[in-house]
């Protein structure tokens, strides 16, 4: 299981999991694409996009690189299709991720959930044993 | 998982958490024993405390009956925040910018639409672009969305999309001053630059309403209201754009003030008369502006698009209102008159007569508060009042407020069905989304007659009109 939904009043809040934390921040990406459609997204290449955040922590990161996925859905119609590659690195207290993620074109879905933000709520990322879970709530 | 908070009930509507720990002032909440169980089952009341936490907040961290659990405040909260000593906090405004109502009258009466009403809700859904990721037909330049951004409503009508009656009857004149486009990053501009004049998803939507009981005749009368007449009602916000600017100075904050003294990192702020306080509340006017402009370009295709079925129709503003916003305003603090800085974070300004603030027509009685109700319920014109001044700086609820998740409600719901329900009903809806409707379910949402009668009772905003739904678009 990549991820997981919980149970929040007015918003939405997920649990995404991975062996490392580049694959914890991926499962968090298909699980913000699962909000925003629940369809099927096909892995077809419309639109490929590489990215580069840095972020003061851990969290501060998460937030960052899914609210890029936010930004490319309003400015370009971009729904994540796959993420080819993605590299977290930390370095002197701050964290630095690459990426290339491919996307579809959101006009041919069903669109389920407008996600105005990803937020600070509840969110955390934490390594439990060998494992690396994350938790974020969108405002929608 | 929730943290048990003390409340100490003062009145059948009102009830306090008292002052402890960091707490700077104490906590007020307005709500039924019935809605307060309802609000004892997330974090409102611990995010009510964080609240009263925050530098400079003045009397008590206030929350009205439709609160549920935010992110930083809670949804429904109200806080006033001494100006030289005080916080600015973007999670005290929410993601939302001035996500806010519009109220609109006609000549129009229920038999005039009869038989009419598939046809009309069906033109109103192809005209008025609603949905998901859904732009708006107005494709501005850089130039020009900046002058939105520093006009708002006001934009809209000099460019031919409204006439000068509809900003006057708007919260601020549709204007907020000091906005200067500058203070937005380019993405945020990017984001808002294809949504002007779009309604957008989640609880935002268009509604055909007919003035279905009037509770103060003559308070409906200077409203412009009567039994049976036609309303239209419009919910949104300032979309991409002031979600942006929410999430970019979360972050410049973080940056410049760090997050470790705060009780809930949404809680991030900046003393108000900071650099960057100033500079965020530009962005946010910025935002607020946008928001006004976008439902000014909305009520101009209505009146476009009803014209076409009735041509001697009218169509006014009543009133426009905030629900998600910081202002400068004066309160009493301490028996002196005082400017202070209040943020509504869903909740509605509700000033009482007399206030300058209040459009003219209004002042003797005033202003008129606009509460939503969820899909498929009623919603409420109320009238705001002097307690409201004195107890809740100025404030009351501004809607329903949740009380289902919407995975529950979506696990639970099928669109198809409550469209079904709603048509026996007589209201007829059309949605973008079969699957984003049964998480917009009228049952997902708190008892939105109950939120008002609280407000009645407790003196914040007295009810003077009930609105009921004949007609629905939903993004």
């Amino acid at each position: 299981m990549r991820y997981k939904f919980l149970k929040h009043t007015a918003d939405i809040k997920f649990q995404a999991f991975g062996k490392s934390l580049e694959e914890v921040f991926e499962s968090a990406a298909y699980a913000l694409a699962n909000i925003i459609s629940k369809d099927k997204i096909k892995n077809r290449i419309k639109e490929e996009v590489s990215m580069q955040i840095k972020g003061a922590d851990k969290e501060r990161l998460l937030c960052d690189f899914l609210e890029e996925f936010l930004f490319l859905f309003e400015t370009k119609g971009f729904l994540l299709s796959s993420i080819k590659k993605l590299n977290i690195e930390e370095k002197s207290g701050a964290y630095f991720l690459k990426g290339d993620v491919f996307g579809d074109k959101a006009d041919d879905y069903e669109l389920d959930n407008h996600v105005k933000a990803i937020t600070y709520n509840e969110m955390f990322v934490k390594q439990v044993g060998d494992k690396f879970i994350c938790q974020v709530v969108v405002d929608v | 998982m929730f943290k048990m908070v003390d409340v100490k009930k003062i009145s059948e509507v009102e009830w306090e958490i008292p002052k402890t720990g960091k707490m700077l002032v104490p906590g007020k909440i307005f709500a039924s024993a019935k809605l307060m169980e309802k609000i004892k089952q997330d974090k409102s009341l611990e995010q009510v405390q964080n609240v009263a936490m925050l530098p400079g907040i003045l009397k008590a961290s206030i929350v009205m009956p439709d609160a549920h659990q935010g992110y930083g405040f809670p949804i429904g909260g109200v806080a006033a925040f001494d100006i030289d000593k005080g916080v600015i906090s973007p999670g005290g405004v929410g993601y939302d910018i001035n996500c806010s109502v519009r109220l609109l009258r006609t000549n129009l009466k229920l038999e005039n639409i009869q038989g009419k009403k598939k046809e009309i809700v069906h033109s109103l859904f192809r005209t008025i672009p609603s949905g998901v990721g859904r732009g708006g037909k107005l494709k501005l330049g850089k130039d020009e969305l900046n002058q939105v951004l520093k006009h708002g409503t006001q934009w809209a009508v000099k460019k031919g999309y409204g006439v000068k009656e509809d900003y006057e009857c708007t919260e601020e004149q549709g204007c907020l001053k000091n906005a200067n486009p500058d203070d937005l990053s380019e993405r945020a501009k990017s984001r808002g630059m294809g949504q002007v004049g779009s309604l957008g998803a989640g609880n935002h939507f268009l509604e055909l309403q007919i003035v279905d009981e009037i509770f103060n005749e003559r308070v409906a009368k200077i409203f412009g209201l009567e039994k049976g007449m036609i309303t239209i009602m419009i919910h949104c916000g300032s979309r991409g754009l002031g979600h942006q600017v929410a999430s970019d100075y979360i972050r410049e904050m973080e940056n410049k003030y760090g997050i470790r003294e705060l009780p809930d990192r949404e809680l991030v702020n900046a003393p108000i008369k900071s650099e960057l306080g100033k500079k965020y509340l530009s962005a946010m006017a910025c935002a607020a502006n946008f928001a006004f402009a976008n439902k000014q370009i909305i009520t101009h295709w209505i009146r476009q698009d009803l014209n076409h079925y009735f041509p001697s129709i009218k169509i006014d503003v009543v009133y426009d209102v905030c629900h998600n916003i910081a202002k400068f305003e004066k309160h009493i603090i301490d028996s002196k008159e005082k400017q202070v800085l209040v943020m509504r974070k869903g909740a509605t300004r509700s000033f009482g007569p007399g206030r300058k603030e209040i459009p003219e027509v209004y002042r003797k009685i005033g202003q008129p508060v606009l509460i939503p109700g969820s899909m498929g319920t009623a919603s409420y014109v109320l009238v705001g009042t002097k307690k409201a001044e004195e107890v809740s700086f100025g404030s009351t609820a501004h809607g329903a407020g949740r009380v289902e998740s919407r995975t529950s409600a979506r696990k639970r719901l099928k669109g198809e069905n409550i469209k079904k329900q709603l048509e026996k009903k007589g209201i007829y809806i059309e949605a973008g989304s079969w699957r984003g409707l049964s998480e917009e379910a009228p049952s997902a949402y708190k008892d939105v007659d109950e939120v008002v009668r609280v407000s009645h009772e407790a003196g914040i905003g007295n009810l003077v009109a009930k609105l009921r739904p004949v007609g629905v678009v939903k993004g």
